[in-house]
């Protein structure tokens, strides 16, 4: 049984109250999905048209790459590249101590998490400061962020505040979200003021122009690039999209899919540095080109990160976002894990799933992302050599109607033995939670039999 | 017409009234139904496993004994979806036969509202119901229609809401969050059984909510998991699957 989702892993999310709050949290944001897109008639064309524009990209990546780099350096960026987590670490490590920096503010950034920046930039003694409201709760609370849009959903209002308390000597017992988010404005601000470079991610980089595209609900991300005189993107290649006009179809389905507003509160775009500053743009790799060339799964890296898919997905809610192990959990962390994360449970994630289907009918970008998992099944990485021979003698089992119908009359037989708990009973998985249904009778066959015979 | 009744192995074992039940109403609307004793697994349980081998091997078997089917009837959606949309995963090079046989597989309701065109069979079922969406008979037949999905104009009600409209007696209720998934998801229930349990009690409190004495479906497998939940728990309406809700008062 694997350790992930797993009732005896202290990742899961804790049952009761925690359980309860996080899936009402998590599924509001799936109805306000519903309610936003429902506004737009076209919405299902517009899935259809991203799809489209994204295919299109990935198939010419290189060409909208090598665009994207020379425009972008044209507008003054410096472009650099990354073959993986600790190259774009190391890079933007020397761009910092080149220029003595000694404090950074970051905005969200999911492929930061992915390459697990912060804790690098940490043991090398910068300063780095988390500047969206969600990520930096995970940061007091020095754990990953639960979710891609809401990074701080598993936490409560209670723990919220008296993490604040902890660590912003706010008063005990404050959890009125309005005053918390005050504390944490004000204990920001001179950090803000302090930083001398600012990080953040990219929604969408723009081939034609050299733009990058940041989009944010606070406006930390446009302080963390304005204030400081050096700003670092980091994005992974496959943010690019060819032109300003595909952009606006982007943005039409970013926020709604996300969490149902028409539009993220701020949506910056930024065609090379601001007068006296510095502009670098790190192109991350990290797996993503093994993904391009894999013609099944090539799909995957049309993400736009909207998180849609964790708000559906019935197995997310209930488990939280630490179960999966992963910076980015839910469907699509599971689609990317056996790519992208260099763990072994990664492997095990697409398994994590019932095939609801779900996800794929609220992916913006139409990913099959339930037959991704399936695809990833296929690939039987998750299993070992005992469920490979426990499965092989069970297809013989069930390829044969006379050993199905053996089998079935011993299970009739132990039935009321299988339906009781006891150390050891084969059963005892399913009955963790479930009892066994009443004990059947005979099997299909065999009353069909018994009808059609007595006709005769 | 000719019908070649396919009851998937866990069906025949677990629940085999099921089977009668949807034999029945194939026959009261006047079809020949033929059941083949030799039938066993779609391969399913191997393809949700990624064992690929074993699957095609089970899928070859399957397709090989339905070969001269004309249409192939089972009262278990996801068996039908794995028949339809998953053997042409499988890497079997598909012959048009195949191919056809693959797109003839019906699931029951499906099969008496869109190829007979019969919603009305003159059931009576004098309960309140509430309908549980399996996942794979929502999203990959289209019984019915996903929450997810933006409609331009109102779309008339899924095959499975009309057969249950059509029944005398009948009152229909939804429960909250029509389509969230019951947790089964086959080897994920075992796999991840806390997470599956979970999912299932929140399933089984939102039927219960409902008042209904009974939850229905198109899928055994759901509504089996869900029984189990709901006796654990001891809650929530008692299942009975579409075809025996159908078979119903036929006689009267």
């Amino acid at each position: 049984m694997s350790e992930l989702l797993d009732a005896r892993a202290a990742t899961l999310l804790p049952d009761g109250e925690p359980l309860r709050r996080h899936d009402a949290a998590v599924f509001d944001l799936r109805r306000r999905r519903d309610a936003a897109v429902a506004a737009l008639p076209d919405f299902e064309a517009l899935r259809t048209h991203a799809q489209a524009i994204k295919t299109h990209t990935l198939d010419y990546l290189d060409a909208y790459l090598e665009r994207f780099e020379s425009q972008a350096a044209a507008a003054g960026a410096v472009v650099h590249w990354a073959e993986d987590g600790a190259a774009h670490n190391d890079i933007v490590h020397g761009l910092l101590r080149e220029r003595g920096v000694r404090r950074v503010v970051k905005s969200k950034s999911m492929l930061t998490e992915e390459c697990g920046l912060n804790p690098y930039l940490e043991a090398r003694d910068l300063e780095v400061v988390d500047t969206d409201l969600g990520e930096r709760i995970v940061q007091l609370g020095q754990e990953l962020p639960s979710h891609i849009v809401v990074p701080a959903v598993h936490r409560s209002r209670a723990e919220i505040g008296e993490l604040f308390h902890v660590h912003m000597q706010t008063p005990s017992g404050e959890s009125d979200p309005v005053r918390l988010t005050e504390y944490a404005r004000r204990d920001l601000r001179p950090r803000f003021l302090a930083a001398e470079a600012g990080i953040t991610g990219v929604n969408f980089a723009i081939a034609e122009t050299g733009t990058i595209v940041v989009c944010t609900n606070e406006g930390n991300a446009d302080l963390g690039m304005s204030l400081p005189p050096l700003h670092i993107a980091s994005m992974g290649i496959e943010k690019v999209i060819p032109t300003l006009a595909d952009l606006a179809t982007f943005l039409r389905l970013l926020a709604r899919s996300a969490t149902g507003q028409p539009i993220t509160a701020y949506t910056s775009l930024v065609t090379g540095p601001r007068a006296g500053g510095e502009l670098h743009i790190v192109l991350v790799d990290n797996g993503r080109s093994r993904l391009l060339a894999n013609s099944t799964h090539r799909s995957s890296l049309a993400c736009i990160r909207c998180g849609a898919c964790l708000n559906t997905c019935p197995v997310y809610r209930r488990a939280g976002g630490h179960a999966y192990g992963q910076a980015v959990a839910g469907p699509i962390g599971a689609v990317l894990a056996p790519a992208l994360s260099s763990q072994a449970e990664g492997r095990r994630l697409p398994l994590a799933s019932t095939l609801c289907g779900s996800c794929s009918a609220v992916c913006p970008v139409r990913i099959d992302l339930h037959g991704q998992l399936l695809a990833w099944r296929r690939t039987r990485a998750h299993a070992g050599a005992g469920e490979r021979v426990l499965q092989r003698a069970a297809a013989v089992v069930l390829g044969r109607a006379a050993l199905l119908r053996a089998a079935g009359a011993l299970v009739r037989l132990c039935w009321p033995l299988l339906a009781r708990r006891w150390p050891g009973n084969p059963l005892g998985v399913w009955l963790l939670g479930r009892q066994l249904p009443a004990h059947p009778g005979a099997s299909f066959a065999t009353r069909y039999r018994r009808l059609k015979g007595s006709k005769r | 017409m000719d019908v070649a009744l396919f009851i998937p192995c866990y069906v025949d074992q677990l629940a085999p009234s099921v089977g009668l039940a949807a034999l029945r109403v194939l026959e009261h609307v006047g079809c020949r139904v033929h059941y083949d004793p030799r039938q066993t697994c779609c391969g399913q349980p191997f393809i949700n496993t990624g064992a690929t081998r074993e699957a095609a091997r089970l899928a070859r078997a399957h397709l090989a004994l339905f070969e001269k089917a004309d249409a192939v009837v089972c009262p278990s959606a996801s068996c039908v979806s794995t028949v339809r949309h998953r053997y042409a995963e499988l890497g079997l090079e598909l012959g048009p036969d195949a191919q056809r046989l693959c797109a003839r597989t019906f699931e029951l309701g499906e099969f008496l509202v869109r190829e007979l065109d019969r919603s009305e069979l003159g059931s009576r079922f004098p309960h309140r119901v509430a309908l549980l969406q399996s996942c794979h008979g929502l999203r990959e037949l289209e019984l019915g229609h996903p929450s997810e999905r933006v409609y331009a104009t109102r779309p008339e009600p899924g095959v499975t809401e009309r057969l249950l409209r059509a029944v005398e007696g009948l009152e229909l209720v939804w429960p909250e969050r029509p389509d969230e998934c019951c947790g089964f998801g086959g080897a994920f229930s075992v796999k991840f059984p806390e997470v599956s349990t979970r999912m299932g009690r929140d399933r089984v409190r939102a039927l219960a909510a409902t008042e209904a004495e009974y939850v229905t479906g198109s899928d055994v497998s759901c509504l089996l998991h869900l029984d189990g939940v709901a006796r654990r728990e001891g809650l929530g309406p008692r299942p009975i699957h579409l075809a025996e809700i159908l078979a119903s008062g036929l006689d009267g």
